[in-house]
């Protein structure tokens, strides 16, 4: 016998669950002050989600998912992002949406039922959220060709959950993405739960990240939960993607602290015990102790904080409330470039608040 | 003015849209150096260069998915799926993103794509490669169908559908690819989408279809003829969005109402024809509205093929049973 191949799949991880620092800090993690930006974003996250939960219990917005806990994933995603990058998000990946510029208020726009919520202002060119499950990774392999095309040398970064890895658009997409060596960083936000289907009935694949293998791209795996970490293996894939490395697939460990959204109750398939158990392993906590123990941040900062987020959140829930709904002629006006005559008919019946079939 | 099948024409088309605009690329299984199964990509890769001629890894979805993410990326994906009857997996991107990402964005992204694919029977294929299903692409609202049913007509209509600014599934039916020819004008003149073509004008008798059963229903035109009744051809080729005013023009004219399609009938988009026809011209009718069609059972193999097809002694019988009324 004679082993062909041999793969290994590496895990990173600096700074611990306590805040201790493991391993050597990459430069991006040297200096306090580089990651003071992070641990906002992973704040603001956190009471942006906060209040759109209460805005939902209160009957003043749609079903909402929230990323309590996960937030680290989304923000050292984008934050190793560059703007002309690409970012295809799932549906809980605020933190890194909101880092990229997506406001608070389309956040709210989407969730409260309005579809002017994908029509970023700022990120024109990220795709919107992506409800059917790696249904969006095919598409990041659409970007990245026409990126390649182009000479242009940004990256196409699609971000899903562990369940979308049992899914075939999740394969395919890997496939092609290694066999065409395009500028693709797939990332999977492991959160142990695809609603109430832990990931040990997932697969049973010892890593999430090992299934980049069988594609022939590069597969990591990465403590979700360490902001640093995945910064820094993110920004490590885009750079091998913007050279002509190919695609990677990073499998970021998190935990979903949360419901899977407002429509869901957690307590029907897991123990509190558990539950506890993550809550100690949480992002925004450890970040802080490393923080305080380098004197990089105060009470007096974290007050500061608190009270400009506040108002942040406060303020964009206030537009979203006060935003009056699209007039009833904008679920055909967006359909096609030009509304076709057959439809023209079926417009002017709903203008008049009749049944399109009157 | 070259002497062309269908399948030339869309070749002819193809090569026409690449020369035009460099965003246009080309992807499917085979359709590179083998110059797709049909041939209609032939000679496209060594034209244009795999850049933009993509043979692909065999996977439907990912065709779709990929179209979807290049076309919101500013190029204009022309993907081709090899028979209909793989076309399921594409679907799922079809009717979940291609058809909605304009109206989901507010026209932020759009999705200028075409889907191609050859389909329906008569050429004693294979096993699943002989379905008519552009029903349940009809029913996804913000996505055009269109089927060619002559050279001229594949070659203009799908020159429109690669330079609609929004996603075309343009179904091609196999059995005419090399049935007939045709002097077609390779002259970069698109054709109408979202608008029927009437093929015969006629007094007694309107005949609506599209795709291969248009040449049934020529034929049984002119054998109607041949006893006085003049019949009113008209060929869909867009099927959604759905503009019934030519029919229920000819309708209000003739009285009568045949719609011919090979597909299955539960479901099958005559059955939107008649019920529109049935909404609007009820009034004009002269006889109950008539549906030949395929039965609803699975596409038989090879052998009963001929058992499933609608064929032109159905239309002609069916023609002269609805002159009986009135």
């Amino acid at each position: 016998m004679v082993v062909k191949v041999n793969h290994g799949i590496a895990y990173h991880q600096y700074i611990d669950e306590a805040g201790k620092v493991v391993a050597d800090l990459p430069d991006s993690a040297r200096q306090t002050k580089d990651l003071i930006p992070l641990y906002k974003a992973i704040t603001l996250t956190r009471a942006f989600d906060e209040k759109a939960v209460a805005l939902q219990r209160t009957g003043r917005l749609g079903t909402f998912a929230s990323s309590l806990g996960q937030e680290a994933v989304g923000v050292g995603i984008a934050s190793a992002m560059h703007d002309n990058d690409v970012l295809l998000p799932s549906f809980r990946e605020q933190s890194a949406m909101l880092w990229r510029g997506v406001t608070m208020t389309e956040l709210l726009l989407y969730w409260g039922g309005d579809e002017r919520g994908s029509d970023f202002q700022i990120t024109r060119h990220d795709f919107p959220i992506c409800v059917p499950v790696a249904s969006h990774f095919p598409h990041a392999v659409g970007v990245a060709t026409a990126l390649k095309l182009a000479k242009n040398k940004a990256v196409a970064v699609a971000v899903a959950g562990d369940g979308a890895t049992s899914k075939g658009d999740f394969y395919e997409a890997m496939n092609a993405a290694g066999l065409w060596r395009l500028p693709t960083v797939f990332v999977i936000t492991n959160n142990q739960w695809a609603i109430s289907v832990p990931r040990a009935q997932q697969t049973a694949a010892e890593t999430l990240a090992q299934k980049a293998i069988a594609a022939g791209i590069k597969g990591i795996q990465v403590d979700g939960n360490d902001v640093v970490a995945v910064h820094h293996v993110v920004s490590q894939a885009l750079q091998r993607a913007r050279n002509g490395e190919g695609a990677s697939l990073i499998e970021a460990i998190t935990y979903r602290l949360s419901d899977h959204t407002t429509a869901d109750d957690a307590s029907r398939y897991r123990n509190d015990k558990e539950v506890s158990k993550h809550w100690k392993q949480e992002p925004l906590r450890r970040l802080r102790n490393y923080l305080e123990s380098k004197d990089a941040w105060h009470h007096e900062d974290e007050d500061a904080l608190q009270a400009e987020i506040s108002d942040q959140v406060e303020k964009a829930a206030q537009v979203y409330l006060e935003t009056p709904a699209q007039p009833a002629s904008s679920i055909f006006d967006y359909l096609f470039a030009k509304l076709p005559p057959a439809l023209a008919r079926q417009r002017s019946l709903v203008m008049k608040g009749d049944e399109p079939h009157a | 003015m070259p002497e062309v099948n269908l399948v030339e024409a869309v070749n002819l088309a193809l090569a026409r849209a690449l020369e035009d605009d460099d965003k246009v690329v080309v992807l499917g299984e085979d359709v590179g150096i083998n110059g797709g199964v049909f041939r209609a990509t032939d000679g496209l890769s060594k034209r244009f260069g795999s850049e933009r001629i993509i043979d692909t890894p065999l996977s439907e979805g990912l065709i779709a998915g990929m179209s979807v993410g290049m076309a919101a990326s500013g190029l204009r994906p022309v993907a081709e799926i090899q028979f209909m009857g793989f076309v399921y997996p594409a679907l799922d991107q079809i009717g979940c993103h291609a058809s909605r990402l304009r109206n989901r964005t507010r026209a932020r992204l759009t999705c200028p794509m075409v889907l191609r694919a050859p389909y329906g029977g008569g050429v004693h294929a294979p096993e699943h490669h002989s379905e008519s299903i552009e029903a349940m692409f009809a029913h996804i609202p913000g996505l055009r169908v269109v089927i060619p049913s002559s050279p001229q007509r594949a070659y203009g209509l799908l020159l429109s559908a690669i330079r609609d600014p929004d996603p075309v599934v343009f179904f091609e039916p196999k059995r005419l690819y090399r049935s007939t020819t045709e002097n077609v004008k390779d002259n970069g003149i698109a054709l109408p989408l979202d608008k029927a073509f009437v093929l015969r004008p006629g007094t007694d008798i309107t005949l609506v279809t599209w795709g291969a059963m248009v040449q049934e229903t020529q034929l049984a035109a002119k054998q109607l003829a041949e006893i006085d009744i003049q019949a009113e051809i008209i060929d869909m080729a867009t099927l959604s969005p759905f503009d019934p005013s030519d029919i229920l023009a000819s309708v209000k004219k003739t009285g009568r109402c045949v719609i011919i399609h090979e597909a299955v009938r539960n479901c099958g988009f005559g059955a939107e024809i008649a019920a529109t026809i049935a909404e609007q011209a009820m009034m004009s009718l002269l006889a109950p509205i008539k549906r030949i069609t395929g039965p609803d059972t699975v596409v038989p193999l090879a052998r009963l093929e001929s058992k499933f097809m609608p064929d032109v002694n159905a239309i002609v019988s069916g023609s002269k049973e609805m002159m009986e009324y009135a």
